[in-house]
């Protein structure tokens, strides 16, 4: 349960690897917060001692989770909430980049089956534990990206713009049950996964995604952008005609 | 099937949606238990998720044809659980008699009552208001009813009494009422420059009168930590009246208190500027010494002709944060005071009392000692951390947290402060074995 401060006691990351994900569970720590379970696909890459170590008392639990296994997922959720209790906050965190997937079509269709039917179907799962229970969030991290897609990495946009289309959606299939869905549109953030990448403009670090993501919950949002800028940034830019917009994307 | 409500305590914190059902005493053994269990709710006066139960049954209690009825000899009243401290007052008060106690509200029902053992201005003379109960109906999660009371089936009894809803759903109950002569106090009210005084004064006189209580100022920084206002009273005979107001002779055992206004949905308005005016205009509008008869609504339930006071803090909501600490422990309780009133984000009026005996309640909040109660807006930054540390100050003084009050605490700091925790779960699981009276407060702090 949250309490009144809105502090959760039991959070769930799916893509526990995330340095966003990270983020926003020490920015989501205090002294009511007891469980953290991390479901990553590479278990053992997973660094829970550290993360354990950061939290003030929580403890931290690594299980195998596999965005691909959609028939898997409504089994994954239950048995997580018959182990920890309610889930009071849900991290949808993994994704890929799919850095070749432009010249690959099989690539590409596993990057929208990791990153969009991943999404999609952990979310229903994930929605009908929180209907059952009258309480709960769901964070879905999704990007500028998907707001209007560049020719650099526009298989990794349409996911995210497919993830962000459904979370947004789920938001308000959801509304009076007593669950919150946050759809979180950070622009570049500076993260393990875009280490060596060149930077954007309005580049953000993790902490910076979470101290919003925070914000964004507290005020029952169903969307925020990371920065705030970006809101009306892209208010402009998805109107921008083609040719402006293929010059800015260089 | 009843109707999917979002729900929250007074305090409009931490909402959760419920299947809320509707039903008559003899109705709750057609409920329909789904995995999330039940839990009663009266008029939603607990400040935090104690009346709430989130993807589960909400159960609101629909009054008899006969909801009260008094015994005039015998000074009893036997009412349905659904029924307010304000319809009772409406009708107990004309005949001569009060309630043996009542908290700063009369918009809370006897079931609730009794579910959170309630205490008020007079507890140092007349503990809680579970003392006085002789005996209560209450219907069992395996859908049968018994008529407990201190004699009969005391132990299941007394974790009821304090043990919000968590046995089951009391439909009626027996208490003993007070003889009054009349509808108003004889209050002396006294202004106190600081908490040592106030501590002086209280220690002292409390005795001499069936009611006391301080209002402290936490909001304002300054020399003045601690200036109080001590009012300390009895019921008026008509004697006094004669004496002071002979014109609330003519009808001495009214009782018709009416609403003044009701706050419609705002920001929250608690800023500190409005606070600390606030605070100054209470303090300076009493004077240094003065003996008064206001009515019993003017005593005890002040806050009640605002409507909705609540909606003050915004879509924010607010806490109340109220604890107990024993009488030895007054440097923590100074400790206490001087860390709220630093942190400079505590709202209007917080009230300081002296407790009387324990009652049998296992859950009972009440001990010997010092409670002090203040508000705060729940958006404040930081307020999670600064009310740990307080909650860890209470339990290593060997103090405890308010059940019906509480929404932030933790299972550990609720363990330390109720020893006998333990005892209640082991009477709660013999009549609810499968755990089907559940609650959010119960989830949150492991109660079941």
């Amino acid at each position: 349960m949250n309490n009144a401060l809105q502090q959760p006691q039991t959070v769930v990351v799916l893509g526990g690897g995330s340095d966003i994900a990270r983020a926003i569970v020490l920015a989501l720590d205090s002294s009511s917060l007891r469980t953290v379970v991390l479901g990553c696909r590479n278990v053992d890459s997973t660094d829970a001692a550290g993360l354990e170590a950061e939290l003030s008392g929580a403890s931290v639990t690594v299980c195998h989770f596999d965005a691909t296994d959609h028939v898997g997922h409504a089994g994954w959720v239950a048995a997580v909430a018959a182990d920890h209790g309610d889930l009071d906050i849900v991290i949808q965190a993994f994704g890929q980049l799919g850095a070749d997937a432009a010249d690959d079509p099989v690539a590409a269709a596993k990057l929208v089956d990791v990153n969009f039917a991943g999404a999609v179907s952990s979310g229903l799962a994930v929605a009908d534990q929180l209907r059952a229970q009258g309480h709960g969030a769901l964070i879905s991290l999704s990007s500028v990206a998907g707001v209007r897609t560049r020719a650099s990495n526009f298989v990794y946009g349409s996911t995210k713009a497919g993830l962000d289309a459904f979370s947004t959606g789920l938001g308000h299939g959801l509304h009076g049950s007593g669950a919150h869905v946050l759809t979180v549109r950070p622009g570049m953030v500076r993260t393990s996964m875009t280490e060596g990448m060149n930077e954007a403009p309005f580049t953000v670090n993790a902490a910076d995604v979470a101290a919003a993501t925070i914000n964004g919950l507290r005020k029952k949002k169903p969307i925020v952008w990371v920065p705030s800028k970006l809101q009306g940034v892209f208010g402009l830019l998805r109107f921008a005609p083609d040719f402006v917009w293929r010059k800015l994307d260089t | 099937m009843g109707d999917r409500q979002l729900l929250t305590g007074w305090g409009r914190t931490s909402a959760t949606s419920a299947n809320v059902e509707s039903v008559g005493a003899d109705g709750l053994a057609t409920i329909e238990w789904g995995s999330r269990g039940a839990i009663t709710r009266g008029l939603g006066r607990a400040y935090g998720d104690p009346a709430q139960n989130g993807g589960g049954t909400v159960i609101r209690l629909k009054p008899s044809a006969n909801p009260v009825w008094i015994d005039t000899v015998g000074g009893t009243a036997t009412v349905d659980a659904g029924v307010s401290f304000d319809e009772l007052l409406r009708r107990i008060v004309p005949h001569g008699f009060f309630v043996p106690v009542t908290p700063g509200t009369r918009f809370i029902t006897i079931g609730g009552a009794i579910a959170s053992d309630v205490h008020g201005k007079g507890h140092h003379s007349d503990l809680t208001f579970g003392h006085h109960v002789r005996s209560l109906d209450i219907v069992l999660a395996d859908g049968s009813e018994r008529t407990i009371g201190p004699d009969t089936e005391a132990d299941l009894f007394w974790a009821t009494v304090g043990g919000m809803g968590l046995t089951g759903v009391i439909t009626r109950a027996t208490f003993n009422l007070l003889r009054i002569e009349t509808n108003r106090c004889l209050v002396e009210t006294q202004r106190l420059p600081d908490l040592d005084a106030l501590i002086a004064a209280m220690s002292d006189g409390d005795a001499e009168h069936r009611y006391s209580v301080a209002w402290v100022d936490l909001a304002t920084k300054g020399a003045t930590v601690g200036r109080s206002i001590l009012e300390r009273g009895d019921h008026a005979t008509l004697e006094d009246l004669a004496e002071r107001s002979p014109k609330a002779l003519c009808n001495p055992l009214g009782f018709a208190p009416g609403s003044l206004a009701s706050v419609p949905p705002v920001p929250n308005v608690m800023n500190r500027l409005a606070v600390r005016t606030f605070n100054e205009l209470w303090f300076r509008k009493a004077p240094k010494q003065h003996i008064g008869t206001p009515t019993l609504t003017g005593f005890f339930h002040p806050l009640d002709g605002i409507g909705d006071w609540n909606r003050f803090y915004g879509a924010n909501g607010f806490l109340q944060y109220q604890f107990v600490v024993p009488f030895d422990a007054v440097d923590t309780l100074r400790d206490i005071v001087e860390r709220v009133v630093a942190n400079g984000n505590a709202s209007v009026i917080s009230v300081l009392k002296r407790f009387g005996a324990q009652s049998g309640g296992l859950l009972s909040f009440p001990k010997p000692g010092w409670t002090l109660t203040f508000d705060v807006a729940a958006g404040v930054p930081g307020l999670g951390s600064f009310l740990a540390e307080l909650d860890q100050l209470v339990v290593d003084a060997g103090g405890r947290h308010y059940l019906a009050k509480d929404a932030h605490t933790t299972p550990d700091i609720i363990r330390a402060g109720y020893t006998r925790l333990d005892d209640w779960k082991a009477i709660r699981r013999s009549v609810d074995p499968h755990g089907r009276w559940a609650s959010d407060q119960a989830r949150r702090l492991d109660l079941l």
